[in-house]
């Protein structure tokens, strides 16, 4: 169940973010690896308590320690303030207008994923790509928070149980075991 | 309520200025309108336990603030551009508990004793005006030393050629030097150059109640989740312990006060967004280069010389790509430094001359490598060109840079000012820098970068390129390549003994207020090659000393440095 967007917009993310970084070869595609969670968690990061920014520290306890990654810091006032106008966008509110409107990554979702069209999962994959580069800008977008979903911290919905560090060999947080003086300077 | 001092900004200057006034007795509030996750909340004397190895964090979602949505800059190449041609991020260092101490990876060597005198060693360049400090290496040398041991620097004395002379051992020995560094400090040696291992601003061994840094490679632009980096929470963490340091974050001070030649004290909005004010019988500003200009403006301190000569170093990076893997995610960002190319040599005087240069100066060079993958991710095209990129990994895995922070000549059309129409969320006009190159940069730029290329390619690189910040090939308009990247950022209220052609004394002071004492890198009157923040805190000990009247503390006993290593690792606190 996503948490912002509709069913039907999470599929149509799901189909674009696995055309970006698609499976195969025993890899995990985008949506195998949570990257549609990703997004949705950040678009719908105020429906949390803490609101899903900034996961906690110091360690997430993957290499030792006690896990704190899950603990969301809480947002200050002007924090709060840039993030609703990053994600919901300025939406009339005239205290986050101090220098114009701002469009949200909401509206952009959501309007990037209609003009994908309501048949978008069931076109060829051709047909996916051509629609995706139609509007390069909403591509860049999509991309963008694909690559962050596939290899930040599993704490923010995607990279699923490490799935995408796996995939290209990729340690992660390695807080508090480190890496020894040998393993820096060796080969 | 009236204290002794109060200091804008927590980054290395206004920390080391409250280290310094607490042991001498002062009362001062730090005022710091950034957020604090630096220091325990329940226990200021503490580190926090909220900085992380999290790329998503730190890297994409502006943990340590400015947001640029809420406090952006502007930015023109120069007038003519019009009010602006940019809106947002520009050179932004942290805004937070700490400032931009907390997220760099501190390579922190002291200038040279000829940084101090360019104008009389050097002499003049047209279109820059190139000065003198009023103070050389000599005045600055104990100061030098007492930063180093209250900050926690790792090098190692004699090792760099060039250096200038010192007074003291580093307090501690370098740490582990990266594989890539091996391979790229032996491939310049061939080649003639001196390289040595960075003095570095992050515990080796434990030290200051501190563990060793444990190498984990979420160095540059990461908090330190064991506090490793000594700066600036070892400064402020030993003011606080003093109890006679009082910290207010998410604390904006709008405004400086004056009556008559004095300061009485400043004008702040708090987290309650409310206009208070205090008094203080003096004012410590280091709010950073662009911002400590800022304020004076925001406190009707015009004047032609408040935000001019704003210099960032010009930078030049070689960057190769090669066969196999160097892991140069494991460890601090950079390890090793040199600095023939700030130094120069007869090629580079010809150069010059062949430029139209009387002379010219390059930088310190960083031996490092490596992007975080979701930055390495971003690089490659979608499609199966993503996992092409991603499996053979050219940029996090195989890459190598050779960065050289060149110096940058003061230049009296850039500036930092208030922008005329774009605000902060608090409704305070916003600093809008205009800036670009002095062409000695681009002629230094331009003859160093096929020597750094040659560097590595002595060191089996497949490919290599150049890249400058600012971009070389910025057209009219191109906004993002205009933009210079370096986070040094100094000038802007210069130092000198002529209040004509200066802003602040050589212990500081304003020369028109003389209680109010600057203490960051916009009193720089040249930049020098080097990261400017040793040099920084130096100047920000040694006007403290001189404001309390006391001197430079004399080495501690190793005992008293070393010791057990109180940091929390457990769960994160939430502040409530
Ligand atoms: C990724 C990165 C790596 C770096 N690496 C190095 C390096 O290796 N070597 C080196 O020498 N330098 C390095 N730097 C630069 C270094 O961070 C700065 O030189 C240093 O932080 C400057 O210290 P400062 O005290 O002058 O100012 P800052 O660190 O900028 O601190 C100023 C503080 O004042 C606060 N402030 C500003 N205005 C106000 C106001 N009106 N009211 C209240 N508070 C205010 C700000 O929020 C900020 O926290 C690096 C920077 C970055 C970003
Ligand atoms: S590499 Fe060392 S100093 Fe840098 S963040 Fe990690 S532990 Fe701290």
């Amino acid at each position: 169940m996503p948490v912002w967007l509709t069913d039907s917009e999470y599929r149509s993310l799901s189909a674009a973010c696995d055309r970006m970084i698609p499976p195969g070869d025993g890899r995990p595609g985008a949506a195998d690896a949570g990257v549609p969670d990703y997004i949705d968690h950040l678009l719908g990061a105020f429906c949390f308590d803490p609101p899903r920014i900034w996961a906690g520290g110091p360690v997430s306890g993957r290499h030792g320690g006690e896990p704190g990654f899950g603990d969301f810091h809480r947002l200050g006032p002007l924090d709060e303030l840039a993030w609703r106008m990053r994600i919901e966008g300025s939406s009339g509110h005239p205290e986050r207008e101090f220098n114009g409107p701002v469009v949200g990554l909401q509206q952009r979702f959501r309007d990037g994923l209609a003009a994908l069209g309501a048949d978008f999962c069931d076109v060829t994959p051709e047909e996916q790509d051509a629609r995706l580069r139609r509007d390069p800008e909403f591509g860049a977008l999509v991309y963008r928070h694909a690559c962050e979903g596939m290899y930040g911290a599993p704490e923010y919905g995607g990279n699923r149980d490490g799935a995408g560090w796996r995939a290209i060999g990729f340690a992660g947080d390695v807080q508090p075991r480190g890496w020894s003086d040998d393993e820096v300077s060796r080969p | 309520m009236t204290v002794d001092a109060v200091i804008v900004g927590s980054g290395p200057g206004g920390s080391t200025a409250a280290d310094i006034l607490t042991a001498a007795g002062w009362t001062v509030v730090v005022f710091e309108k950034g957020r604090n996750h630096l220091l325990d909340p329940d226990d200021l004397t503490r580190p926090a336990a909220e900085f992380s190895n999290d790329e998503i964090k730190f890297l994409h979602r502006h943990f340590l603030g400015p947001d640029p949505l809420v406090e952006p800059r502007t930015f023109r190449t120069h007038t003519g551009d019009g009010d602006r041609i940019h809106v947002g991020e520009v050179n932004s260092i942290p805004s937070t508990v700490g400032g931009g101490g907390t997220h760099a990876d501190g390579k922190v060597p002291r200038f040279r004793p000829d940084d101090f005198a360019l104008a009389s060693t050097y002499g003049p360049q047209e279109g820059a005006d190139v000065a003198d400090w009023p103070l050389s290496y000599d005045d600055l040398e104990p100061y030098y030393a007492e930063v180093e041991r209250s900050i926690g620097v790792a090098g190692l004395a004699g090792s760099n050629p060039f250096a200038g002379p010192r007074s003291t051992p580093f307090p501690m020995p370098p740490g582990p030097p990266m594989y890539g560094a091996l391979l790229s400090t032996a491939a310049a040696e061939r080649l003639g150059y001196h390289p040595y291992p960075a003095p570095t601003a992050a515990n080796s061994v434990p030290y200051d109640g501190r563990p060793a840094c444990n190498n984990c490679g979420f160095c540059a632009r990461f908090g330190c989740p064991i506090h490793a980096k000594g700066d600036p929470v070892a400064m402020l963490r030993r003011a606080m312990a003093t109890g006679r340091a009082e910290l207010r974050a998410e604390t904006f001070v709008s405004a400086i006060r004056f009556r008559g030649s004095r300061a009485t004290g400043v004008t702040f909005v708090g987290p309650d967004g409310v206009e208070h004010t205090m008094g203080a019988r003096a004012v410590v500003l280091a709010a950073g280069a662009v911002e400590s200009p800022r304020l004076l403006l925001l406190s009707g301190l015009a004047h032609p010389l408040v935000g001019r000569y704003l210099m960032t170093h010009f930078q030049t990076a070689a960057v190769g790509a090669l066969p196999r893997p160097l892991h140069a995610d494991r460890g601090r960002t950079v390890t090793h430094l040199h600095d023939d190319m700030l130094v120069g040599d007869h090629a580079s005087a010809a150069a010059a001359a062949a430029g139209g240069l009387p002379w010219m100066r390059g930088g310190m060079v960083e031996h490092g490598g490596a992007a975080m993958p979701v930055l390495e991710a971003q690089r490659y095209p979608w499609g199966e060109a993503h996992w092409e990129g991603m499996l053979d990994s050219p940029i996090r895995r195989r890459l190598w840079v050779l960065t050289m922070q060149g110096e940058d000549l003061a230049s009296p059309t850039n500036t930092v000012d208030l922008d005329p129409g774009i605000r902060d969320a608090r409704g305070f006009p916003v600093a809008r820098i205009t800036y670009r190159p002095h062409r000695h940069e681009l002629v230094a730029s331009a003859h160093y970068g096929p020597r750094l290329t040659a560097i590595l390619e002595e060191m089996g690189a497949e490919w290599t390129l150049v890249a400058t910040s600012p971009g070389l090939a910025s057209g009219r308009g191109e906004t993002s390549v205009a933009i210079p990247e370096s986070r040094h950022v100094m000038g802007t209220l210069r130092m000198g003994s002529d209040p004509e052609t200066s802003v602040v004394d050589a212990a500081g002071r304003l020369h028109r207020f003389e209680n109010v004492v600057v203490a960051d890198s916009s009193v720089f009157p040249s930049s020098s090659g080097y990261g400017p923040t040793l040099t920084l805190a130096a100047l920000a000990a040694r006007a403290a000393h001189l404001m309390a009247g006391t001197g430079p503390a004399s080495p501690p006993p190793p005992e008293a440095v070393t010791g057990p290593t109180p940091i929390n690792l457990g769960r994160a606190r939430t502040p409530l």
